[in-house]
């Protein structure tokens, strides 16, 4: 996050942004001399709140929204983990280790969204108190079987991605927000990629790769959805290119849906996580 | 804080040769009070250009989003002529699943290379000319390093670029394209390091993957780029 284009940024909209936080200069100093380690833990908060005292209620409600909508996603994703850690039949070494690391970073988001969206004085989404992480009894063995497990992971993560990639254009124009979203987005897709790679190399999924094939890759049929919407997955056409072939290229269609992930629209991605009891 | 030069800094052999210097990985090794002064110094005057690169030869990007169209196009280019050598001249002990895992990623570069370049049409760079004597093709380590190298810059590169899009589709296209990145990224590293898919290497404590301006990518790529760029008309902001 670059705080010198933020401030750039405002002033051209608002020539008084320093005249603004000139009160504050001194807070504004000690912010950016706190303590390297420091800084990056309390980041968000101290930016939020550096924010808000200079407008108010600055951050737009559509905004906010989002970041909401964000925290919903990760509650509902850390809490798989979190039970599925403890419940499922995970194999001790490796396959344990990844599912903790996944389960941190979840919870970093979630820390993280709740921060951002208290510091700009919302009040951040709680959890829900009950999820139902069979969907309604579609995947009854989510937890006592570890290849459900990880189908139903791969199914979560992919949705994710295409989650943060269906709404990124919502902050375009808000810098410190973009920039953060599109970095929960990556890793969310670093974790889409080693489930998948897990489910390969447990001879679950022997032929899946750690990127998506086609449309629904993942043998789970009740998951067409999370692979389909109104651009699906199989989209080979990407700003009216196809990408099939192009230029004389060796590009099957599979690879061409490999190539590009694809987003899904809010009330896509709501749609599909209701069953969970998320939304 | 991403104000630093980190063409001068020596890299370490064995940590991959573009991941230690993650930006804030690099803040918190190396900023100390002097940094952020000079960042509080930055803040308060507008007119300081944040990007220390004056190059004003060579291949010019361009400005707005065309400009930042044609860096991507020039990354992928880069990524895209690496992994065609990778395929060309395989590492020895190449396993067939490997080279299946080279070839998808080759074929994924080559479709955003070609994708770029004709979205871009006649605003399209030219083709590049890349310099990858640095890498020992021959070596399994090396090309893997280099791999988990281009991959996680990738993905900073494309993070840093979407903030500054004016084009929500050009944005959107981006986040197609980063993603794949980032499993790329994932899958390469568990190649060297089983569970190095996610590390502390490229996450923040809050768990986010990074983000750097064009300057910073461009001038961590120069090693492996031999054209000369011109990207001082692309957007900071």
């Amino acid at each position: 996050m670059n705080f010198v284009n933020i401030l750039e940024e405002i002033e051209k909209v608002d020539g008084d942004v320093y005249e603004r936080l000139s009160p504050r200069r001194k807070a504004m100093k000690n912010f950016f001399s706190m303590g390297s380690k420091v800084a990056i833990a309390a980041l968000p908060l101290a930016l939020g709140s550096m924010f808000k005292k200079a407008y108010g209620q600055a951050v737009p409600q559509n905004i906010i929204d989002v970041l909401q909508y964000a925290l919903t996603l990760e509650h509902f994703e850390y809490r798989f983990y979190e039970r599925g850690s403890m419940l499922a039949p995970i194999p001790v070494g490796a396959d344990n280790a990844a599912i903790q690391i996944i389960r941190d970073s979840e919870g970093k988001h979630v820390n993280f969204l709740k921060s951002v969206i208290s510091s700009v004085g919302a009040t951040p989404v709680a959890e829900k108190v009950v999820y139902d992480f069979t969907a309604g009894g579609t995947f009854p063995t989510v937890f006592t079987d570890y290849a459900t497990f990880l189908a139903v992971a791969q199914v979560l993560e992919d949705t994710g991605v295409r989650a943060y990639k269906g709404r990124a254009g919502e902050l375009l124009g808000q810098k410190v927000f973009l920039t953060a979203a599109l970095g929960i987005h990556a890793v969310e897709a670093r974790h889409a990629a080693k489930i998948r790679s897990m489910r390969r190399m447990n001879g679950h999924a022997p032929l899946l790769k750690s990127y998506i094939t086609g449309g629904n890759d993942s043998g789970v049929p009740a998951a067409n959805g999370n692979y389909g919407g109104s651009t699906p997955e199989g989209n080979v056409v990407q700003a009216g290119i196809t990408i099939t072939g192009i230029n004389g290229q060796t590009i099957s269609a599979n690879t061409a849906t490999e190539a590009f992930d694809e987003a899904l629209t809010a009330a896509e991605v709501l749609a599909l996580v209701a069953p969970f009891g998320v939304s | 804080m991403e104000k630093r030069n980190y063409y001068d800094e020596p890299l370490s052999e064995n940590s991959g040769f573009l991941t230690k210097s993650l930006p804030r990985r690099s803040f918190l090794q190396y900023t100390g009070a002097g940094v952020a002064a000079a960042t509080l110094v930055m803040a308060g005057c507008k007119a300081e250009a944040p990007i220390t690169i004056q190059n004003h030869d060579g291949v010019d990007l361009g400005s707005g989003d065309f400009g930042i169209l044609n860096y991507a196009y020039a990354l992928e280019q880069l990524e895209a002529a690496f992994y065609v050598q990778v395929l060309a001249t395989p590492y020895s002990g190449i396993s067939s699943k490997e080279k299946s895992y080279m070839h998808d990623i080759c074929r994924h570069e080559v479709a955003h290379r070609e994708f770029f370049k004709n979205a871009l049409g006649s605003k399209a760079i030219p083709a590049l000319e890349v310099d990858f004597s640095t890498i020992d093709f021959s070596s399994r380590d090396s090309v893997l390093a280099a791999s988990k190298g281009f991959e996680d810059l990738g993905v900073t590169a494309y993070n840093g670029a979407g903030a500054l899009l004016e084009s929500v589709d050009y944005l959107l296209l981006a986040g197609k394209i980063v993603s794949v990145e980032a499993r790329h990224a994932a899958l390469i590293r568990d190649l060297i390091q089983c569970g190095s898919f996610a590390n502390s290497e490229v996450l923040d404590q809050n768990g986010l993957d990074g983000a750097r301006t064009p300057a910073e990518v461009l001038a961590l790529a120069a090693t492996f780029i031999k054209t000369k760029i011109n990207a001082s008309n692309l957007p900071t902001t």
